[in-house]
């Protein structure tokens, strides 16, 4: 007992998987000494400014530089034929489309860039802008989606026109981006001309905005003598953006320097390559000075990354029990101006092709059509991996929708279809493989937690009082940690994530990864990993991210990937020094390495007690006696390609209540139970699903980016965008289950993403089931006050009493 | 985000203050700043001087004259909040001053700054028009005093004069058999109302002896609900009153259009934030 007791101890004092380790980023965050990209101020740094359209779509006659190059301070104002000679007026897109840096000739969205000015100061800056006069002659302006493709819209693209082969498919009209299709078409018709009972709901899932605390910014500083750049920026992809910028530039990758400092929250809007960033790069090589540009709120929520804008249309054909034959879904994707999709470049929409959910869906069939519209780019995962959150929405609404129709209760319609435990690893028909689950457990587990069959009862009786009491159910599952290289890439290199390690001498670690944290925890998480392989203390491990000259090459942090890919490469290169110190240890103790077996921190000789090395004499020792032949030291590097991806899951419930006088809604209890297999740090999750379930809530309740008939953007502020406070939060209660991934070293899972994904479809629920008795099969997003007023008054619900 | 270039100014004396108005063409104010300093952040205001009052003591403070509370233009929000002769003697200005806006603003918002500003968000213009309030004002030509009710003409557009100051504002006690009444629907924290109303009631007995009811962003600027107040006036109040009352304060409505609403959203939840205010008030009033 005795011994084992000190065993345990000794594996507690690591601090390794599975302890709820405090973050070792707070520090310096709650004592305001986080480094973030607008706090680097370089000697003669200079300030850019963008000219943007105040129009939606317009032809730019003339830009008249004259006033503002004389404002003392001003060094310069570029516009569009200032970069031609450069051939960097336009960009290609991760999505295989091209994309102005500043406006030529003509004008997509309103906010777009077109011109910069480059000054002293961005006061001066502020005021040049408004000095460049910029002659525009306005032009039909197509906002609606479903308008795209008529043969009298207008035509956006005058640079695509007569291109009829896109990056993904052949385009049908001058609007038009792709056409993407998964899953068999033809078998799925012929289930649904036949099904005993169809289903088919239209909704939309709109435009949002992550909205991150931090803008997009960057410093980009061009070294003339030695022809160096640096860059500091807010991404999460850094290395990705030093491929691309030496691309662009023509200076080679080994003389570009990208760095990530402290990012302020990314949740997909840091992923994309912005024409800030190019053109205060060109400035920089130009005027071989430091140039800074920072977003405001406004530029950032109106230009940078928007996401969602899918109108989608979920089909069902089922049995009379409810059994799923078949699911069809139609989207028509509105990508904005240019295509600058955040996908893998295979795929056009993403990861959509997960909608068949967590059930077992015989066949399916996936349709999507791309368009262009008068609005800015982007298209980006919002917290989720690439359209996931879309996905899961249209299959969640869908199975509600059957539910009603059936007059089943919708958690009994899920566990006739769920994949059972014995099916796993399940093959989905449109080509995935769930790698585990458990979703029959979690279900009841969750059901039991709540009571749910007092809560029907209850509502029952508050509709009989004429009360509306909504209950929504989201059985969901994910699909993260992008991704296995023969089918992700971005721009041609494969979605890898890479670790190196170095033990030091003295058993002290730094390790340095691909991935970038933005919130996430990666120097408190990644350091439990090693100390549970290495046996060394996580206080003793050191882990960097984002200088792309110390760090090992990676795809970097979105889509939930860093601890699916990254985690898994950290785990793989820990194993691989572990291995390597086994042959050390085996040379110290003069016995082979069979003979050793592993205990938390030391080898020891089977059954020879106190024949041992810990893992820092075998330190010391790679250092100074290694086995013959063997090279010193004890550092490793891994590019871990995972085999599959991982496939979270969780069961929602939201019971909620609607004041008819007002539309406002009260989440009463949300339940949120996530499985993403084995639980590296515990507090570190919970907060994870805390932070997503709120920005779920924000996504289901307020958050959308409207937009009038002239694309004039019209909440662009945080006055009108809602991003919630302590005040609006519901209490979240939380729970899981653990049902390991089979193919990652340590079972793990992506989790940050999942409540984001899973809690948006289960408000939905709940609001609609509130109005469910009333024959509502479903109600758009945002559920803000005044639209489910809306529904409120139009069903007559709202007469004073 | 930056605003364009400005001379600031800082006044040492309401006096200053004046003068200072009239030195400088198309001058503003600086009170609290949180209305003012946004609109100049995008560029939607550029005054070419404000004139900082924030250090002249004497438009500081609450004090207590006889039935009289007066408050000084330049108390903030949370000194609004945290006033004992406040919480005691007139308990529906803490109430709306604690659902102004957050926290941040509320310390540096100012209870003058809300009512001069005109913007038909704010809420004290309503709460004044409720209190029957007198406000203060000085200007070149000395001082004058103005009824609450008549002060508001517009969205941005008041009866204060070139050069004048809006120095003190002046409720009345509430007293036995007087009731008041706080509702406002806001989509978030810091947000503007959709709709508000503070009402107040004197009852004589089981009769309403007088009613004020108004209304916050229903209308150009904040209104009274005569019509409504009318139905009410005289009577004993019950459900069916009320309900008429709303009818009448819903027919009042004209608000514009934005992201909190549409017409007749708005227009509904001022109905229902003075249906709720009058019940409210009502029950205090009751005792």
């Amino acid at each position: 007992m005795e011994q084992t007791a000190e065993v345990q101890d000794r594996e507690d004092s690591l601090k390794g998987v599975g302890c709820s380790r405090k973050r070792k980023e707070d520090a310096r965050f709650v004592q305001g000494t986080g480094r973030y990209t607008d706090d680097f101020k370089f000697p003669g740094m200079l300030f850019a400014d963008m000219v943007r359209s105040p129009y939606a779509h317009a032809r730019i006659k003339s830009i008249n530089k004259e006033k503002a190059l004389a404002l003392p301070g001003v060094h310069a104002v570029l516009t569009a034929d200032d970069l031609k000679p450069l051939n960097l007026h336009w960009m290609p897109t991760l999505a295989g489309d091209v994309q102005a840096v500043l406006a030529d000739e003509k004008v997509h969205f309103q906010y777009q860039e077109v011109a910069v000015v480059i000054a002293d100061d961005r006061y001066i800056a502020a005021d040049a802008i408004e000095l460049v006069e910029v002659e525009y002659e306005e032009l039909e302006v197509l906002v609606d989606a479903h308008r795209a493709m008529d043969s009298d819209a207008p035509v956006l693209r005058e640079d695509l026109v007569g291109k009829m082969d896109g990056a993904h498919s052949k385009r049908v009209h001058d609007n038009h981006i792709f056409n993407w299709q998964a899953g068999d078409k033809e078998a799925t018709d012929r289930v649904f001309e036949q099904a005993e009972v169809t289903v088919k709901q239209d909704m939309y899932y709109p435009r949002v905005h992550p909205c991150p605390m931090e803008t997009c910014g960057c410093v980009a500083s061009f070294d003339k003598i030695n022809e160096h750049l640096t860059v500091h920026i807010t991404s999460q992809a850094p290395h990705v953006v030093r491929t691309v910028v030496s691309m662009l530039s023509g200076i080679p990758e080994s003389k570009i320097r990208i760095i990530s400092p402290d990012i302020g929250g990314g949740f997909g809007n840091k992923v994309g390559i912005y024409p800030g960033y190019v053109v205060s790069i060109v400035a920089s090589i130009v005027l071989g000075v430091p140039v800074k540009w920072v977003e405001d709120r406004m530029e950032n929520i109106s230009t940078t990354a928007f996401a969602r804008d899918y109108h989608m249309t979920g089909e069902i054909a089922a049995d009379k029990e409810g059994r799923i034959k078949a699911l069809r879904v139609n989207v028509l994707a509105d990508h904005g101006a240019f295509d600058a999709c955040a996908d893998p470049s295979k795929f056009p929409a993403g990861l959509m092709h997960i909608c068949t959910g967590s059930y077992d869906v015989p066949v399916a069939h996936l349709n999507v059509d791309g368009v262009y519209t008068n609005k800015a780019p982007g298209g980006v995962a919002y917290r989720c991996s690439f359209r996931v959150t879309e996905a899961v929405y249209v299959i969640e609404r869908t199975m509600d929708v059957l539910a009603q129709k059936l007059g089943i209760d919708k958690a009994e319609l899920r566990r006739r279809n769920f994949v059972k435990v014995e099916q796993f690893p399940y093959k989905t028909c449109l080509g995935w493989e769930l790698d585990s689950g458990d979703y029959h457990t979690a279900l009841e587990k969750v059901l039991n937690a709540v009571d749910y069959d007092a809560l029907r009862k209850e509502q029952q009786e508050k509709r009989a009082q004429g009360e509306l009491m909504g209950i929504g159910l989201c059985t969901f599952t994910e699909i993260v940690g992008a991704g296995p290289s023969r089918n992700c890439d971005i721009l041609g290199v494969g979605m890898f994530d890479s670790a190196e390690i170095r033990v030091h001498p003295t058993g002290s670690v730094m390790a340095r990864m691909g991935t970038i944290t933005q919130g996430q925890g990666h120097q408190t998480t990644y350091a439990q990993i090693i100390a549970s392989e290495l046996g060394i203390s996580s206080d003793e491990i050191s882990i960097e991210e984002g200088d792309t000259d110390t760090a090992p090459y990676g795809l970097g942090t979105y889509g939930s990937r860093s601890t699916p890919v990254g985690g898994a490469a950290t785990a793989v290169a820990a194993r691989k020094i572990r291995a390597k110190a086994q042959k050390i240890a085996a040379h110290l103790l003069e016995v082979s390495e069979n003979d050793l077996e592993w205990e938390v921190d030391r080898f020891k000789v089977k059954g020879v007690p106190g024949q041992e090395k810990t893992m820092k004499e075998v330190a010391w020792a790679a250092y100074n006696n290694v086995p013959e032949g063997m090279e010193p030291g004890l550092e490793a590097v891994d590019y871990y390609d995972p085999p599959n991806f991982t496939y979270p899951f969780g069961i929602y419930l939201c019971v909620l209540d609607i004041d008819k006088r007002t539309g406002e809604t009260t989440v009463r209890r949300f339940y949120a139970l996530d499985d993403c297999g084995t639980r590296i740090n515990p507090m570190i999750i919970e907060g994870q699903i805390h932070g997503g379930l709120t920005e779920g809530f924000a996504v289901a309740m307020g958050q959308e980016m409207p937009f009038d008939e002239q694309g004039n953007l019209l909440g662009n502020t945080l006055m009108d965008y809602f991003v919630p406070t302590f005040v609006e939060t519901p209490h979240w209660e939380t729970d899981y289950t653990v049902t390991p991934s089979p193919h990652h070293p340590l079972g793990a899972k992506g989790v940050a993403e999942s409540p984001h994904v899973g809690s948006i479809p289960c408000f939905t629920s709940a609001i609609v089931d509130a109005f469910a008795h009333l024959d509502v099969t479903h109600m758009d997003m945002p559920h803000s006050a005044w639209r489910v007023w809306q529904k409120v008054h139009e069903l007559g619900l709202d007469t004073p009493a | 985000m930056i605003p364009s270039e400005f001379e600031y100014h800082k006044a040492t004396s309401i006096q200053d203050a004046i003068a200072q108005l009239g030195a400088h063409e198309d001058s503003k104010l600086l009170a609290g700043g949180h209305s003012l300093l946004p609109m100049m952040k995008l560029r939607f205001a550029e005054p070419p001087h404000l004139i900082d009052i924030n250090g002249i003591e004497e438009l500081r403070g609450i004090r207590l004259e006889g039935d009289t509370i007066c408050i000084g233009a330049m108390t903030t929000e949370n000194e609004l909040i945290e006033s004992e002769i406040l919480q005691q003697h007139c308990p529906l200005l803490v109430e709306a001053a604690r659902l102004v806006a957050d926290p941040q603003v509320r310390n540096r918002g100012t209870i003058g700054g809300d009512v001069a500003h005109g913007d038909p968000g704010n809420d004290h213009p309503a709460v004044m028009l409720a209190l029957d309030a007198t406000l203060v004002l000085h200007g070149p030509d000395g001082e004058r005093q103005q009824s609450a009710n008549g002060f508001f003409l517009g969205t941005y557009w008041n009866d204060l004069q070139e050069q004048e100051i809006l120095v003190e504002l002046r409720v009345p006690v509430i007293k036995k058999g007087v009731g008041h009444g706080y509702s406002k629907l806001k989509r978030k924290t810091g947000d503007y109302a959709v709709a508000g109303s503070p009402v107040v009631i004197e009852l004589d007995g089981d009769v309403c002896r007088d009613i004020r009811i108004a209304l916050t962003n229903v209308a150009p600027m904040a209104i009274r609900a005569e019509a409504a107040e009318n139905i009410l006036r005289g009577k004993v109040i019950d459900d069916a009153l009320i309900e008429q009352a709303a009818a009448e304060v819903l027919a009042v409505c004209d608000p514009a259009e934005d992201l909190r609403g549409d017409v007749l959203y708005k227009s509904h939840m001022g109905a229902e934030m003075a249906r709720r205010s009058i019940r409210a008030a009502l029950q205090q009033a009751r005792g």
